[in-house]
């Protein structure tokens, strides 16, 4: 259930789906936690007057093959200075394949990169100084508390925050002398940004940030991340949740097998007329259900009709599609699970 | 910071989480101390037949010297790098701008430290309960022997997490080498073959080669004090084949996953 209240769309917020025309007004419009966004003025605003040094990361055909398996088959995308940045898809879509070469851990086979400037294939300290990484899983080192984990990494670079304002800013105030190994996965997620973050990087990456999390510890994980972005820090989020995607992000590409199947402001992911909306009810203890594009005059046609004969309709309901039906519709077609 | 001081700052943290762990204690530490307590226990006052004959506690406390120099070295590194390759750890750090030597060198300082202590460790016990002196006037070449055995097994532990596929098979993978090897190289059993010169099954790997060398060193009794160059240069020969297949095959992400 997604906490997020919206506004109605505006004519010119909907945009078809694969549309990567700046987004930037429609987020400026958006209620965040009941708090509007508009009031909040800085880098969000600054960000879409924007010049062509506000590219953090631009790739353009990117290609990667494993053996014969090509994992990304051509992915093009853009990720601005200071937006949060969803990269969305099914598990096997290619999104750790991507994001671990955008980290410098992969090398790709086709295509072009640059992150922050450079390929980072080839990448050295002065760039790793300016990003950092939280990877889908890793256990932080259970002998160390919380306070010793943060400054390990803080000794890695060069100008890093300092510990106790990371502590503060990841909210483990009351646990800054506690081991990691007692933490709770919520906690130590956000210790695992914290350490991400003590380098002050310019860019960060998330890969998976709350996969295997109750929903308690998700909230959390969002809640850091959100504030991440205050910091006008940009972040490359890749997760398999549309939910989180809707609620952390500017803007969002989908990928599925390997292809961007749709990009766009998670409102214009949004738009409903993408896909048919149901019309349902019980006839004779009978469940009908009718998929279709022009509910009104369907749903005028059905009601008259029963009307006329005398029928009642039960449990009649109207249903639109909500943001995760898009999101299966999009990624569900040809189905196999690759990597 | 320089490369020096990255490696401090490295050596530092990895020296706490060390003495933290209750396993890296028991197994480094603890479990050579009993060691040398039951063997010299069931075994004391009998004589083996080397050199003339010799006490048995004048043959353990060398040889467990020997195993506390490997377990320091090669197990706890290849149990340690492969639990924190699979917790994602290592991955993780090399996302940092820390250079990849820093991170091995803090490891292999670690061990060597520990090494090091569990020499002055063994060798304090060995003379104050059962009156096995330390060879004072060979300090440069126990230390020689101990340098380049410590050097080799830390390589060799370094190769070896490349065959250990996850972190519940790394206690059994080095296990399963090294305790049959203890016992074919008379670090367990009191070996009366031991300085004699014919070809063993246990020759064909580095620990025997090792023990030998330290032996050497080490017992009061041996003549002339010279350092075995040939049983040194066997061991630095595996350290040097384990660094090539460390450098080849060693990797920083999970292979779980």
């Amino acid at each position: 259930m997604s906490v997020r209240r919206r506004h109605e769309h505006t004519p010119q917020h909907r945009r078809s789906l694969g549309s990567t025309a700046d987004a930037g007004q429609s987020c400026i419009h958006r209620v965040y936690d009941g708090e509007c966004r508009a009031d909040r003025p800085g880098p969000r605003i600054a960000r879409h007057l924007s010049s062509p040094d506000d590219t953090v990361i631009s790739i353009r055909g990117l290609r990667k093959s494993y053996g014969g398996f090509e994992a990304v088959r051509g992915i093009d995308l853009e990720v601005r200075r200071g937006e949060v940045f969803a990269f969305l898809g099914p598990n096997g879509a290619g999104k750790t394949t991507t994001v671990e070469i955008l980290e410098g851990y992969r090398k790709h086979s086709g295509g072009e990169v640059s992150v922050l400037g450079e390929d980072p294939e080839g990448a050295g300290r002065a760039w790793r100084e300016r990003i950092g990484i939280v990877l889908q899983s890793c256990r932080l080192d259970p002998y160390l508390t919380v306070r010793e984990s943060l400054e390990l990494y803080a000794g890695y670079y060069r100008a890093p925050r300092p510990v106790d304002e990371t502590i503060e800013l990841v909210g483990l105030g009351a646990k800054a002398d506690a081991r990691t190994g007692g933490l709770s996965g919520g906690q130590q997620r956000r210790l695992d940004v914290g350490m991400a973050l003590v380098g002050d990087p310019e860019l960060l990456f998330l890969d998976e940030p709350t996969t295997g999390f109750d929903p308690s510890a998700r909230r959390q994980a969002w809640e850091a991340i959100a504030g991440l972005r205050d910091l006008g820090k940009t972040v490359f989020l890749t997760t398999h949740y549309m939910d989180e995607a809707q609620r952390l992000a500017d803007r969002v590409t989908i990928i599925a097998r390997g292809q961007v199947v749709a990009a766009g402001t998670p409102e214009e992911l949004g738009d409903r007329e993408s896909l048919p909306t149901t019309i349902s009810y019980r006839l004779d203890g009978e469940e009908v259900a009718v998929e279709t594009r022009s509910p009104v005059a369907d749903l005028h046609e059905l009601t008259a009709r029963a009307v006329a004969e005398g029928l009642e309709l039960e449990a009649l309901e109207v249903t639109r599609p909500n943001l995760e039906d898009i999101y299966l519709s999009l990624t569900a077609e040809g189905g196999e699970d690759d990597r | 910071m320089s490369g020096l001081a990255l490696f401090a700052h490295q050596f530092r943290y990895d020296q706490k989480v060390f003495w933290r762990n209750p396993a890296s204690v028991f197994f480094t530490v603890a479990f050579p101390v009993l060691l040398l307590l039951i063997f010299a226990t069931v075994f004391g006052g009998q004589t083996v037949e080397v050199r003339g004959g010799i006490d048995t506690t004048a043959y353990y406390v060398p040889a467990i010297i020997t195993l506390s120099v490997i377990s320091a070295t090669m197990q706890s590194l290849a149990m340690s790098l492969v639990i924190a390759r699979e917790d994602g750890r290592l991955k993780r750090g090399r996302g940092t701008p820390m250079p990849a030597w820093v991170f091995i060198a803090g490891r292999v300082g670690n061990s060597a430290v520990v090494a090091v202590l569990m020499l002055a460790l063994i060798a304090a016990i060995g003379g104050l309960a059962y009156g096995v002196a330390f060879p004072w006037d060979r300090l440069p070449q126990v230390l020689l022997v101990l340098l380049v055995g410590a050097a080799s097994f830390c390589c060799l532990g370094i190769a070896l997490t490349a065959a250990i596929p996850s972190q519940d098979a790394a206690a059994p993978i080095v296990n399963a080498l090294l305790l049959p090897l203890y016992f074919l190289s008379g670090v367990f059993i009191p070996d009366d073959q031991l300085q004699r010169r014919h070809p063993l099954l246990a020759d064909l790997f580095p620990i025997r080669h090792f023990f030998e060398a330290f032996f050497a060193v080490y017992d009061p009794g041996s003549a002339g004090a010279s350092v075995e160059w040939g049983n040194l240069a066997a061991v630095a020969g595996w350290g040097v084949a384990g660094l090539a297949l460390a450098i080849r095959y060693f990797r920083w992400t999970p292979r779980g996953g």
